[in-house]
């Protein structure tokens, strides 16, 4: 007892969330601390001496220098176990819906309820008997987590290397906190197992090895399934000014996108955007289950106005969990709006302790930073002697200021990332959305992709390609009409024009908020693209043989292309057929004409 | 903030004075973030906050500034508390300076709490979202980036622009229709001219608002460092007020631009590394400790809705004063040089406008149900007709296509019919919506893809004179 108050340290600067403290012998980087009387969590940045540097994960106000500072002995680390799913928590998994049970709609200061719920029981079925030998990773057994997630992996901790079960319960209803099995690792070292384990945030989970990844991660946005593609395990960054679009689309992909789990971090940005994804998520169904979707999402929301270091904390914690779900063999994605917001807190910290500051005032470190945290994606072999496969997608929005993208988050972001969607403010002011710059935006994964979807649409490929191109050949032509005007053109490059339009307003162009047009699947996706190629292809013939392009386009079956969209998925297959159709009929009503 | 030295401490020892800065030495057990009384030579008194604490110094800044005070002669008393400010409903329909003094010459508010300044962050599973339509009774609003209860919607304005006429105007004309509830006005000034405060004040008189309102005044001759204080005064109260008292409580602030100088100054005199154009790399977050104070509450009657003004510098949005409002508020209502000098009011430019909460307040049973496919058509319209005028320009008119001459007259339409209208005209969503009917209804159907076929049938104004 009095040799633990000794190792107390003392405050002896407070500025904002930064507390510097002396006294501080025994303390380990990154450790977590209790600051002042009231005992709000920090944790340790820096250490010179017997000085450390401290960021506090709440508001400092009240707190003064001859105060104590207690030594915890742990790294900052998340709990990890049954309970997360359908969840909403902090930048420091404080679980907000326990938070505003404790201290109502405002949340106070100093109160640390648990992560995870420790009275609730869940069903825990092994699959491992005892005298089995295991090594981390291997799966024990289940619990059913939530109907979207029928099997929770409870695992072997990565640090036992090797053991053998010494004993383990019978299938049955267990709180976490409840001892389930006993691992024998040899020297007499048994170690005895429950459903919650512990991981520091800022260390990585290991794995076996990396894998290639070519797989998409559907997200039944048309621009992003077609053109612009992302893998499982691959990391994308969303840059846009304000009002582009970067939420919507964040969310957009935290609805459709066909990961088992999502982790969204809402990170320094509204409180009423993360009220906006509790009050609908529960309500929107998985296209693919039917089951709400929030129950395969976590939320972490630690809002602009909720605690600087708590934000620099959030995307770790969020990451950390993620890393959970892969290893368990899960395909994960994880959004986070807005890691410019997490930069600004690298910032503002680092301003506090006087740090030479780099670019724009952002610590040297910031790309390193950057570059750790995408590192942390990707598809890999996960631990365990059964060969499970489990992926990490990232997606980030990035904010920069004055929506210029020559700034240092959104340079060293696209330096690490391989999907690079930009948002155009000039696309977004026009109502044009997603506001996705079709000339400037990327996938480096396009090329492998490709083959994924050739099984299942032989000329997808050739589809998008004739689209990205048709949309360059547009750029070009309006170059045209801008120095010469409209009528310079021929009718074949006007009809290379209404394709471009008809590309851009009938088939980017996505409605998040109409229900038939946000989530648009492959198969629809798929038919639209045909329906305009053939539009286009067909329509060309007649232009060569001197129908004019305005003929075409008063064609009723022409002007319904306009409103395809909106045919929900189910009906699509059949729309397109009779489509098909009709254009097949009035374009060679058209050239009957000609003939006749 | 819990008090662990209840007594106030005084010190003599300022070692610095620089801007609106104090350095006090040998404080020792100064709390951050403590209310500090600054005792001037001559025996008044002002009041500051504690930046910066350590064993040796406190860095206080002082909300009246530090002009008069001398290191010899300041004492500086600490008070072991947070800033508070107390609040009842007897504030209601009085007048304070922006430090929180009467200036009405009335009684004193009899307090019932003394609530710290600073807020408590709302939690986010707390939060209920917006959906109750505000109704301004202006279309550009109204029709295109509608205002919900519980919104903050800023309007980005520039010098010499009318955003002072088109603030009193929604400060007039707002209202939730088919209610009755209990509805108030809190208005800050920072940094405005007395010709520009004694403006607001009137309208409110004439409109009878004056009676339902809180004023916080500070004027442009008023310290510069207060500005850091007033809006937090005003939202502390609008707190108090809609989630406590359970009123619906309509923020205006102006100018937002004076309070990001003061901030920059006090910035500059701590010799902070600068962000984006001298101003502090923290001031995102600084500006979102003011606007998140805004919203509802699940289980609670009352809500918060914010109405900042800032003037862009030389109108240029990227300016990080517009910015960063940007990209924390749920949008923002533009008021456009061009359009005003073309004699427009209000001369709200609609597209790089934006209501995020938008889509939630409109449709059925809130607006019409053909709200959003209107306006959707509406937006694609005026864009269209807005980027061919730039073409215009450059080749001229004779090569524009009869299509491209629909949409540049159905641009001018809806310059003069939709967005144009009186200081003291106040147009019902449905006259607004069919306003708008009224432009699109000199095109083809086929060019309202936008629409359903359905809305057209039951909303199209051939359709509906045929009807009745
Ligand atoms: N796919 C979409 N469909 C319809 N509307 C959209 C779509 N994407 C964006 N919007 C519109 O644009 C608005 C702004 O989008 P959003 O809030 O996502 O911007 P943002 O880039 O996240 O801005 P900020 O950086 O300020 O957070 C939305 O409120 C919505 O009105
Ligand atoms: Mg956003």
């Amino acid at each position: 007892m009095l040799k633990q108050k000794l190792k107390f340290g003392v405050i002896k600067k407070v500025v904002g969330p930064v507390v510097f403290a002396e006294n501080m012998e025994n303390i380990t980087m990154y450790e977590m601390v209790k600051v002042g009387l009231d005992k709000i969590i920090g944790e340790v940045i820096r250490i010179e001496g017997n000085s450390a540097v401290i960021q506090v994960y709440e508001d400092t106000t009240g707190v003064s220098p001859g105060e104590p500072v207690e030594p915890t002995g742990l790294l900052l680390s998340v709990e990890l176990g049954p309970g997360l799913l359908n969840q909403i928590f902090d930048g420091i998994q404080r679980p907000l819906t326990v938070l505003e049970k404790d201290s109502g709609f405002f949340i106070r200061r100093g109160i640390y309820p648990n992560a995870l719920p420790r009275n609730k029981k869940w069903h825990f079925i092994p699959i491992k008997k005892v005298g089995d030998k295991v090594i981390a990773g291997d799966i024990l057994g289940y619990v059913k987590e939530s109907p979207l997630l029928e099997r929770h992996a409870i695992m072997v901790h990565p640090q036992i290397k090797n053991g053998q079960i010494s004993y383990i319960v019978e299938e049955g209803d267990y709180t976490i906190d409840e001892m389930i099995a006993k691992i024998d690792c040899g020297n007499n070292n048994v170690v005895e197992v429950n459903m919650i384990t512990r991981w520091p945030i800022r260390r990585p989970r290991p794995i076996k090895r990396r894998v290639s990844t070519y797989l998409p991660l559907i997200t039944g946005q048309r621009i992003i399934d077609a053109l612009f593609p992302i893998a499982k395990g691959g990391t994308a960054a969303i840059p846009g000014g304000f009002g582009t679009g970067k939420t919507v689309m964040q969310h957009q992909l935290a609805q459709w996108a066909d990961a088992n789990v999502i982790v969204y971090i809402g990170c320094g940005e509204r409180g009423n955007e993360m009220a906006e994804v509790l009050e609908r998520f529960p309500e929107l169904k998985d296209p693919r289950s039917g089951l709400p979707l929030i129950n395969r999402t976590i939320l972490i929301a630690n809002v602009s106005n909720m605690p600087i270091a708590a934000r620099e904390a959030s995307i770790y914690t969020g990451m950390t969990i993620a890393e959970y779900y892969r290893d368990m063999g899960y395909d994960v994605a994880l959004m986070a709006d807005s890691t410019s917001r997490w930069a600004e807190a690298l910032r503002e910290i680092s301003g506090r302790l006087e740090e030479m500051p780099g670019e724009e005032g952002y610590p040297a470190y910031l790309s390193s930073r950057i570059a750790e945290f995408y590192e942390r994606a990707g598809r890999c072999e996960v631990l365990g002697s059964d060969e499970r496969y489990g992926s990490i997608s990232v997606i980030g929005a990035v904010s920069p200021p004055g929506a210029d993208f020559s700034e240092p988050v959104t340079q060293s972001t696209l330096r690490v990332v391989k999907v690079f969607w930009a948002l155009d403010t000039s696309l977004a002011q026009r109502r044009h959305f997603p506001a996705i710059n079709w000339l400037t935006s990327y996938s480096l994964y396009k090329n492998d992709l490709d083959l994924w979807f050739a099984k299942y649409f032989p000329n997808w490929s050739v589809l998008t390609k004739e689209f990205m191109q048709v949309l360059q050949e547009e750029e070009e032509l309006i170059e045209i009409v801008r120095l010469v005007g409209p009528d310079a053109l021929s009718e074949v490059q006007k009809l290379i024009l209404e394709y471009a339009r008809k590309i851009r307003e009938d088939y980017l162009m996505q409605h998040a908020y109409s229900p038939a047009d946000s989530y648009c699947d492959l198969k629809k996706n798929y038919y639209m693209m045909c329906l305009l190629s053939y539009f286009y292809n067909e329509s060309k013939k007649l232009v060569d043989s001197g129908i004019q392009v305005s003929r075409i386009n008063s064609l009723p079956s022409v002007q319904e292309l306009g409103r395809m969209k909106f045919v929900p998925n189910e009906e699509f297959e059949a729309f397109y057929f009779s489509l098909l159709e009709r254009l097949k009929n009035d374009l060679s009503s058209l050239a009957g004409g000609v003939k006749g | 903030m819990t008090i662990k030295s209840i007594v106030a401490r005084e010190f003599k020892t300022v070692s610095g004075i620089s801007g609106p800065l104090l350095f006090v030495q040998g404080t020792k057990n100064v709390a951050y973030g403590e209310y500090v009384e600054i005792v001037a030579q001559d025996g008044s008194v002002r009041h500051g906050q504690v930046l910066e604490t350590s064993f040796e110094m406190a860095v206080v800044q002082v909300f009246e500034g530090t002009g008069g005070l001398s290191r010899e002669h300041t004492i500086v008393r600490f008070t072991g508390e947070p800033l508070r400010f107390a609040v009842s409903t007897d504030v209601i329909g009085r007048m304070f300076n922006g430090s929180g003094k009467v200036i009405d010459g009335g009684p004193p508010i009899i307090p019932k709490e003394k609530l710290d300044v600073n807020g408590s962050p709302i939690n986010p599973k707390s939060r209920a979202y917006p959906t109750d339509f505000i109704q301004t009774g202006i279309s550009a609003i109204d029709g295109m980036n509608t205002l919900s209860r519980g919104q903050k919607l800023p309007l980005f304005s520039g010098n010499g622009l009318p955003h002072n006429e088109i603030a009193a105007q929604i400060a007039r004309q707002a209202k939730v229709r088919k209610t009755e509830e209990k509805f108030l006005l809190i208005f800050a000034a920072l940094g405005i001219t007395v010709d520009e405060a004694r403006f607001f004040i009137n309208s409110f008189e004439e409109s009878g608002a004056l009676s339902r309102s809180v004023l916080f005044i500070n004027l442009a001759q008023d310290p510069a460092i207060e500005r850091i204080l007033t809006p937090r005064l005003a939202l502390t109260t609008a707190e108090y007020l809609a989630f406590e008292e359970d009123y619906h409580v309509l923020v205006i602030i102006t100018d937002m631009t004076n309070y990001c100088e003061a901030l920059r100054e006090i910035s500059a005199a701590r010799e902070e590394v600068p962000g984006r154009r001298g101003y502090p790399g923290y001031m995102y977050t600084d500006l979102a400790s003011i606007y998140e104070r805004t919203g509802r509450v699940i289980g609670k009657l009352g809500s918060i809705t914010q109405m900042p003004i800032l003037t862009m510098p030389n109108d240029d949005i990227t300016h990080p004063i517009p910015d960063l409002t940007g990209y924390i508020t749920e949008g923002q209502i533009i008021v456009d040089r061009a359009l005003h000098r073309r004699g427009i009011y209000p001369p709200i430019d609609v597209l790089p406008s934006l209501s995020r909460l938008m889509k939630e307040a409109i449709g059925q049973n809130k607006t019409r149900e053909d709200h959003r496919e209107l306006s959707d058509q509406l937006y694609y319209m005026y864009a269209e007709g807005r980027s061919l005028r730039e073409l215009v320009a450059v080749i001229g008119e004779e090569a524009l296509t009869e299509r491209d001459h629909m949409y540049l007259r159905a641009a001018d339409r809806f310059e003069r019919e939709f967005v144009s209208q009186g200081r003291y005209e106040e147009r019902s969503i449905e006259q607004t919506l069919d306003i708008g009917w009224n432009i699109l209804s000199s095109f083809p159907e086929s060019e309202l893809k936008r629409i359903s076929l359905n809305t057209i049938q039951k909303y199209h104004p051939s359709k509906r004179s045929k009807v009745s």
